[in-house]
């Protein structure tokens, strides 16, 4: 029987305390009436509303939403297809350099990243902005998703795909009616993913930026540089709680789903008995 | 058969055209000559590839051997790296060790706050230290309110915030494969350990420890290679003082405008990541035959 | 009265519904299948049995379509269907691991193939319909497959197999995963639905009793190649070889050198020192050949006294008993250090006290109880 020690019990303590109190301590400054961030003058939600009437805010918000949303569903359906190519693809000219190429993004330091795609822009004369953003994000998360739905693939039991065949699909259908709605947990948390690598990619987006489209993180960081200021702790307190309440309904629907297949396999377990 | 090609035609020439194709121009660029090349480069991608290899030459690494700056950036880089995933390995083992002996219902839970932060912004999980670090911050207000200070200590702008940032973005990555490793580790193991003779320290030393260790060399692999290239943490945590290359190379792009000596920069960078890189793929490898 | 037997295979005039002719397999260096040649007629059911690794699912994927053929070809009705994909076969097969789809309900299962077909709603309903009540699966209609027990799952996979009515239907190894009570009784639930639909069926399977207990024909396959094609009955007594008699049910096997003593009958000395063994044999031997006598331990009787008339007996000493309820089975050391296993049917309640462990016992069997092997 496992037990946990007092050695246990201090160590998840003092760890989750580590991980979650400079979070805490940001959302409950940004309350803070004080323009000077460290000493608490009262409650108070100015900042909140100052940050409503930024305008330069609120377009770096815009773009980094759009870029996000367009570039991680693009990454989507080319990862899924890198993923199917590397998991059922069999042998084809190329296959190391095409894993090489899956894997190497996930591992290169994101300003080598940024500065490669930026002189390759440049070679080819393409103005830098939105689009290229969009470029260079589903470049580098297509990557993640395809690991994500590859690794999903492994485990796929391949007898379903056959089946589907030997009942009468064509490929095609085999994989639109019985390989995509089984592994579509996987590609929806392959496109979480790339939306949450977009949203937050501060490296890349600077290299890749240009003087028409800034995204937030952009603004956050110059911002930032300058020293602490109220209102980003308001932004990031909203950005803090959107992903919290993303997460946690996300858990409950996966915990609300394995509860109901625990019940199912159960009510078997008796048809069978 | 058409189909198949067109599956495997669309990723590939998107990953050729731009990951692998803009990586060599790095490359190439890292070989051109620095004088016509502020900016753009000197010679564009129009002339043709004879023209190309006649113009290459050494000198912008010639000149990162000269200016020790780099060298040292390089250095420190690897000393920050290799310090913080240590440090990150001393704070994480323990929290996965007890999430691993926590009750079982527990468990999805505890996964899920170590993930949570992960999906939060990297940005502001950095930024939310520069509020606690800084002088008058609230880590120097405890420590004088205890007493065990007088006047405040210098934390931000210094290497130490450093490693204080990149342990706290990194640990979910050093406890993640750690968690995995323990919680498949079976526990009769240690009983029989205990039934031979072991102490709890002994068993825990001569059994856990080393039936974890894909999980801890996975973890030190997931900290260190991205810690190396970090720019974010040192240009917000750091001070002057603190070298880290990924930083040097982003000065170097964005206010010298020294295309050729970046993209020497970083073609030496990838250069020293190749080894960890390749070393963490064949333990995945190993790892994953291991599984089979 | 003349019953007529099932046995077109027997028919010259007969058609075969498959032929595989002179079909090879290779994967890379590896012989999958070494040029095989085989009929299966219509409304058989055939078992395709072996050890794993033996080429026997290889034999099933090409029939569905999974794999082509390095060389030789594959007919199907007279047609070849080598360059025919899989979906467009009038094959079906039933997965060994069911392979049903999760996030469908049984009904949706059964319809999916049918569906394909772009059939109308009414005639898929009514073959969904009439599937769901051949396998008794009508009130599971609504679930998913992990909300049915294995048994309920195996038949969904063989309702969904048989819903296109296929021409042939390929099933590999259908009952592996069930437990053998439920086995047993699925095996003549199979052969009932073969029955009832007339289907050909061909099935793969590592489990000799399943295979004789259903099949109409058995291959038994090793190594790429087809050792022995018979009926289950043929199989058991008129083995080819040691290794069919070996694979399929227990056997006794004497090394013998052959001596012609009469018209298809031989002396076989087994050991020096001993009488030569009597036994007959359609297939000649010359003098001083190599043979094997395998004999099936059913067939050699054990007796405390000597028995009188038997043309074949010798004395032993019993090593081992192993009681199994309906059956117990004696291993007899004889004095050459051969050890016999014979086998008899208890019959009454008491099992027979008279034999006890280091009893010495005669065993006899009759010259025609043996099948004589060269190979």
């Amino acid at each position: 029987m496992r037990r946990l020690s007092w050695f246990n019990v201090t160590s998840l303590t003092l760890g989750f305390a580590f991980l979650y109190l400079p979070m805490v301590i940001l959302v409950i400054y940004s309350f803070n009436a004080s323009k000077l961030v460290t000493v608490w003058a009262g409650f108070s939600t100015k900042w909140y509303g100052e940050l409503i009437q930024n305008e330069a805010f609120l377009d770096a918000a815009w773009v980094t939403l759009k870029v996000a949303v367009i570039s991680s569903t693009f990454a989507t359906i080319l990862g899924t297809m890198a993923a199917y190519v590397l998991v059922r693809g069999g042998r084809f000219l190329g296959r190391t350099l095409f894993s090489g190429m899956i894997y190497a993004p996930l591992v290169m330091p994101e300003v080598i990243t940024g500065l490669s795609l930026l002189l390759l822009f440049i070679g080819i004369g393409l103005d830098r902005g939105v689009l290229t953003i969009v470029l260079a994000h589903t470049t580098f998360s297509m990557c993640y998703v395809s690991v994500v739905v590859s690794s999903r693939l492994v485990s796929f039991d391949r007898s379903l795909e056959e089946a589907a065949l030997d009942l009468g699909s064509s490929p095609w259908e085999a994989f639109r009616l019985v390989t995509l709605p089984i592994i579509a947990p996987a590609v929806i948390s392959g496109w979480l993913l790339a939306f949450t690598l977009s949203l937050d990619d501060l490296v890349i987006a600077s290299f890749t930026s240009g003087p028409s489209a800034t995204t937030l993180p952009i603004k956050i960081f110059s911002a930032v540089r300058l020293g602490v200021s109220p209102e980003i702790n308001a932004l990031s307190t909203i950005m803090i709680a959107i992903v919290t309440v993303g997460v946690i309904s996300a858990s409950l629907v996966s915990k609300r789903n394995s509860l109901r297949a625990q019940k199912d396999a159960q009510a078997a377990e008796r048809a069978n008995g | 058969m058409m189909r198949r090609a067109a599956l495997i035609t669309v990723p590939y020439l998107w990953l050729l055209l731009l990951f692998l194709v803009p990586f060599l121009i790095v490359f190439k660029i890292s070989l051109s000559d620095t004088a016509l090349a502020i900016p753009p480069y000197a010679p564009t991608m129009r002339d043709g590839l004879f023209a190309l290899l006649a113009e290459l030459d050494f000198e912008n690494f010639v000149f990162l051997t000269e200016d020790d700056l780099y060298w040292k950036a390089y250095l420190s880089s690897l000393k920050i790296a290799v310090i913080s995933t240590v440090l990150t390995l001393l704070v994480g083992y323990p929290i996965a060790y007890g999430m691993a002996r926590a009750p079982e219902e527990w468990r999805p839970t505890l996964m899920m706050l170590v993930i949570l932060p992960f999906w939060t912004s990297f940005l502001i999980r950095v930024y939310a230290w520069m509020g606690i670090l800084s002088n008058e911050g609230l880590l120097n207000q405890f420590l004088q309110w205890l007493g065990l200070i007088n006047d405040p200590l210098t934390i931000l702008n210094t290497t130490t915030a450093v490693y204080i940032g990149i342990v706290y973005t990194y640990l979910p990555f050093m406890i993640l494969p750690i968690y995995a490793a323990l919680d498949r580790l079976d526990d009769s193991l240690n009983e029989a350990a205990e039934d031979l003779g072991c102490s709890r320290m002994q068993a825990f030393w001569l059994v856990t420890i080393p039936l974890s260790k894909n999980g801890i060399i996975a973890g030190s692999f997931l900290v260190f290679i991205p810690a190396l290239g970090e720019f974010v943490i040192p240009s917000l945590l750091g001070g002057s003082g603190t070298l880290m290359i990924g930083k040097v190379l982003w000065e170097e792009f964005f206010n010298n405008r020294d295309w050729p000596v970046a993209s020497a920069v970083a073609v030496i960078l990838l250069l020293i990541l190749v080894i960890p890189i390749v070393l963490f793929q064949r333990n995945q490898q190993k790892q994953a035959e291991a599984e089979q | 009265m003349s019953q007529t037997v099932f046995a077109p295979w027997d028919d010259p005039k007969e058609k075969p519904l498959i032929r595989f002719q002179n079909v090879t397999k290779k994967f890379g260096e590896f012989v999958a299948i070494d040029d095989l040649t085989l009929d299966i007629f219509e409304q058989e059911f055939f078992a395709l049995l072996g050890p794993s690794g033996c080429g026997k699912t290889t034999m099933m994927r090409m029939l569905a379509g999974f794999e082509t053929p390095s060389e030789g070809r594959i007919e199907l009705a007279g047609q070849d269907i080598g360059p025919v994909p899989p979906n467009k076969r009038a094959v079906n097969m039933m997965f060994q691991s069911y392979a049903l789809f999760p996030h469908l309900s049984i009904w949706e299962n059964i319809a999916f193939g049918l569906r394909r077909d772009r059939k109308s709603k009414d005639e898929i309903n009514a073959r969904v319909e009439e599937m769901l009540k051949l396998t008794r699966l009508e009130k599971f209609a609504q679930r998913k497959p992990h909300q049915i027990s294995g048994g309920q799952r195996q038949r969904v996979a063989l309702a969904r197999s048989l819903a296109k009515a296929p021409k042939l239907l390929l099933l590999d190894e259908p009952l592996g995963a069930l437990d053998k009570k439920l086995r047993q009784d699925t095996q003549f639930e199979l052969m009932d639905i073969q029955e009832t639909t007339g289907t050909t069926f061909v099935i793969v399977t590592h489990d000799q009793e399943e295979a004789m207990t259903v099949a109409s024909r058995v291959a038994v396959m090793d190594e790429g190649r087809i050792i022995q094609v018979s009926t289950p009955a043929a199989i058991y007594e008129y083995p080819n070889s040691v290794y069919v008699a070996d694979f399929i049910g227990d056997v006794n096997i004497i090394e013998a050198t052959a001596k012609a003593s009469g018209e298809e009958m031989y002396d076989l000395n087994w050991a020096d020192g001993q009488p030569p063994i009597k036994a007959t044999s359609t297939k000649p031997f010359t003098e001083g050949q190599q043979a094997h006598l395998a004999i099936r331990p059913e067939k050699i009787r054990i007796s405390t006294e000597k028995p009188e008339d038997a043309p074949n007996a010798m004395q032993g000493k019993v090593l081992d008993i192993a009681y199994l309820g309906n059956l117990s089975t004696y291993h007899v050391e004889l004095p050459g250090g051969q050890i016999i296993k014979t086998q008899t049917a208890n019959t009454r309640r008491l099992a027979r006290r008279d034999i006890t462990w280091e009893d010495p016992v005669w065993i006899s069997w009759s010259a025609t109880a043996g099948v004589l092997l060269d190979q």
